[in-house]
């Protein structure tokens, strides 16, 4: 085929395109995950029986705000990543400096408990399972968002799959603090974070496969 | 470049809009850009570069959602040509260590225009008799796209959704093709 013809032929497929495209797919996208990794807490893990009291009291926002902050870098990170030509230096800048701060406090934490303590906190209720859960919860929430990827144009696959995973990560652990009742700077630090790292690494390994175009 | 950003861009926000015409001069001018740009990095002679000036063109048609208006069109668009460039050399270096017969390769290899591409036509042939019918009736006949849709028994909307869902899959195979 010729390239003019082929270009005819774009012409005639020509119609308007939306602004802002790319971020209203991957948002719906990770609306749909959500709902299913919600569908998940309830029905598999169920909630925490003191939500309520939890609801009222300061650390689940915090650790909500923590792991959705983190899940928010992710989203833009992967929106930048989506499009070719883009940096996405800035929504790396901001997971950074959220994972610092989180970081830094739980350090400050940890270090003012006795050796006892600190073992306690670093252990919770539910050490040997939340990494774990909070990978198995990100992974619908990655599947539909390499899925979105990979009808943008993302120029970098690994680096797009690694924010596709740190974003499936961050929006599931937030949702998982309606089931797990950990209540700790340090405990968060860890296995939160290990949980969302891991989710990043999954999609980093799945993006340098699945985000070719 | 400051003059070819003026005027591609412009050209680009008119077919973001859905004007055909402007976007249709946009990609004309691009395939002249990226002829020269993959002619330079590539030995390989015409043929390749053509099937990559092709392969661009189409990734730059299907994926414009991508393209933010407040970007550089000439930053966006050469993204999208060195991704392409990139990924034709990782394919190739697949293609190299397949066992491969090159006499056989060079004789079958038919003789070709200087801005024919093979893989697309290639491409095109293995799509379902329906929408080849469809395309080569757009393209060869030189119908309007109610025109070819109404050939084959389509409305006009209908023949919309399937010439974008054929320009989809020939993407896809064009890359298929060169594994």
């Amino acid at each position: 085929m010729r390239t003019d013809e082929l270009i005819d032929l774009l012409g005639a497929d020509t119609g308007p395109v939306g602004k802002a495209e790319p971020a209203r797919r991957l948002a719906l996208g990770a609306a749909a995950g959500s709902v299913v990794v919600l569908v998940l807490v309830l029905t598999w893990l169920g909630l925490r029986p003191d939500l309520a009291a939890a609801l009222a009291g300061g650390f689940f926002w915090i650790k909500a705000a923590y792991t959705a902050a983190l899940g928010a870098a992710g989203f833009w990170a992967v929106e930048r990543l989506g499009r070719p030509g883009v940096s996405p230096l800035s929504a790396a800048g901001l997971g950074g400096a959220v994972l610092a701060l989180f970081v830094v406090v739980a350090l400050v934490q940890g270090l003012g408990m006795n050796g006892s303590a600190r073992l306690i906190a670093v252990r919770g209720v539910s050490w040997t399972v939340c990494t774990r859960t909070i990978v198995i919860l990100a992974a619908p929430i990655l599947a539909i968002t390499l899925a979105v990827l990979r009808q943008l144009a993302p120029t970098r696959p690994t680096a797009a799959g690694f924010a596709a995973g740190a974003f499936s990560g961050g929006l599931a652990a937030t949702l998982y603090g309606l089931h797990c009742p950990e209540a700790t700077f340090v405990f968060v630090a860890l296995w939160y974070t290990l949980g969302i790292a891991v989710s990043g690494g999954v999609g980093a390994v799945l993006g340098r496969w699945v985000l070719r175009w | 470049m400051d003059e070819l950003e003026s005027t591609l861009k412009p050209l680009m926000l008119d077919g973001l809009d859905g004007d055909a015409q402007a976007h249709a001069r946009l990609l004309k001018l691009l395939s002249e850009r990226l002829r020269a740009y993959f002619g330079r990095k590539l030995s390989a002679g015409p043929a390749d570069v053509e099937d990559l000036v092709q392969e661009t063109l189409l990734a730059v048609h299907l994926r414009r959602a991508t393209y933010d208006r407040a970007q550089p069109f000439t930053a966006w668009a050469y993204a999208i040509a060195r991704y392409k460039l990139i990924d034709h050399w990782r394919r190739r270096k697949i293609r190299v260590a397949a066992p491969l017969d090159d006499v056989v390769e060079f004789l079958a290899a038919p003789a070709i225009d200087a801005d024919a591409g093979l893989d697309l036509t290639r491409a095109l042939s293995t799509l379902p008799a329906r929408q080849r019918a469809l395309v080569e009736d757009v393209k060869v006949q030189g119908l309007s796209l109610s025109e070819a849709g109404r050939r084959g028994g389509l409305s006009e909307g209908a023949a919309k959704v399937a010439l974008h869902r054929a320009l989809k899959l020939l993407a896809e195979r064009m890359r298929d093709a060169d594994r």
